[in-house]
């Protein structure tokens, strides 16, 4: 739920990033919260185990700048992506203006990367939200290792693509990020689908981080708009 | 492009000032040092009394993240929720109090001040609170209805504002 707060002049936004344990969602953070400046960021805290597994949530919140004389603030969350802590991830999600998927490109963590998926339809869902109708961008984060699955294989996994809101108003809409690809596509079959924007990562080096939180954080001003 | 997730919620000046008022009546009525307003998803209202020694962002964030917890908690124990909190320190204490199940009044209070007067105030304070917001709600849907949002038109000038 974004808060305008006319007298701070601050538009507030909550961004969550989700995704399979040990997909580099923390990571993410970690390179934001590195490269930004100081100025611009605040703390990043993280709720995390011993062994620096998330426990309940990182966050980081972010200034991207003005507009219409409003600063910009992002607040980041990260959910734990271990499968037991189900009830921390559905209370970070609650209010959620836009949500980042991170997924683990490798072959052996498809498995994983599906059931996360499902489990953020699932509780998205149990807030009445619809992940296909609320900003969300996937990224498909270790690109470097040898044993990363293809990106058409991933695609077709966790982004087949959904039903446009309005298929009447439906039209060849390309994916600004991707030359010949298209986000918003008619099917042969005559069936019109809509994809999520995607981005290819290398979180721990920081490649395809800030071009997946540009990314969200547009989509999410443009909700407002 | 509509969002049928979070709906979007704003304040003005005079709802901040309608909220200030009645906090620091409450600050001199007990002597508690200082309070936060945050909103149930963290986000940081406003601050008042004395000044925070702490980042009062990352702490508007922790306790909506608390008060969400213990929420679940007592719906556990078969509560629908927890309405007040009370986190007791030595030196430092602070008592949590849900506003409307929008917002979350945060005070922080020394040894000096006894939890029982912070307790015996708080409940008018909610109350108050609850009025300014609902007035704050009831105008929103009145200006919405006529204005245009904030950001209407400004697609160029976000495109803009992400150029880097």
């Amino acid at each position: 739920m974004s808060m305008i707060n006319y007298a701070a002049r601050e538009i507030n936004c909550k961004i969550v990033y989700y995704g399979p344990g040990l997909g580099g969602k923390t990571t993410n953070l970690e390179h934001i919260y590195g490269k930004v400046k100081p100025d611009t960021r605040g703390k990043l805290i993280s709720l995390a185990t011993e062994t620096e597994r998330t426990l309940f949530f990182d966050f980081l919140p972010v200034d991207l700048g003005t507009i219409r004389g409003f600063n910009t603030r992002f607040h980041l969350y990260t959910v734990p992506g271990q499968v037991y802590y189900n009830a921390s991830r559905k209370l970070i999600l609650k209010n959620v203006d836009g949500v980042v998927f991170v997924a683990d490109s490798q072959v052996e963590r498809m498995e994983a990367n599906l059931e996360s998926m499902q489990n953020l339809y699932d509780n998205l869902a149990e807030y009445g939200y619809d992940v296909t109708r609320i900003p969300f961008v996937i990224q498909y984060n270790k690109r470097d290792l040898p044993n990363a699955a293809p990106i058409a294989d991933l695609q077709a996994a966790l982004n087949p693509g959904w039903e446009p809101a309005d298929v009447s108003r439906a039209r060849v809409t390309p994916d600004p990020y991707h030359a010949g690809e298209n986000l918003v596509e008619q099917l042969s079959s005559g069936e019109w689908v809509e994809k999520a924007p995607y981005f290819e990562g290398v979180a721990i080096t920081g490649d395809g981080v800030f071009d997946t939180l540009k990314a969200v954080s547009k989509l999410v001003l443009k909700a407002l708009a | 492009m509509t969002n049928p997730g979070a709906a979007t919620w704003s304040f003005d000046e005079e709802d901040l000032a309608a909220l200030t008022r009645t906090v620091d009546r409450f600050l001199a009525d007990t002597g508690a040092h200082s309070a936060l307003i945050a909103d149930r998803s963290g986000q940081l209202v406003a601050t008042m009394g004395r000044p925070l020694a702490f980042d009062p962002t990352v702490f508007a964030t922790l306790t909506a993240a608390d008060f969400s917890a213990n929420d679940q908690l007592a719906r556990l124990i078969g509560e629908t929720d927890f309405t007040t909190l009370f986190h007791q320190g030595e030196k430092e204490s602070m008592y949590v109090a849900d506003v409307a199940r929008r917002l979350i009044l945060v005070t922080l209070f020394d040894n000096s001040t006894p939890i029982g007067l912070v307790r015996l105030k708080m409940k008018p304070v909610v109350e108050e609170l609850t009025a300014h917001l609902d007035r704050a709600f009831t105008r929103a849907r009145e200006l919405g209805a006529t204005q245009p949002n904030l950001l209407a038109g400004a697609g160029d000038e976000i495109d803009e504002l992400f150029n880097w």
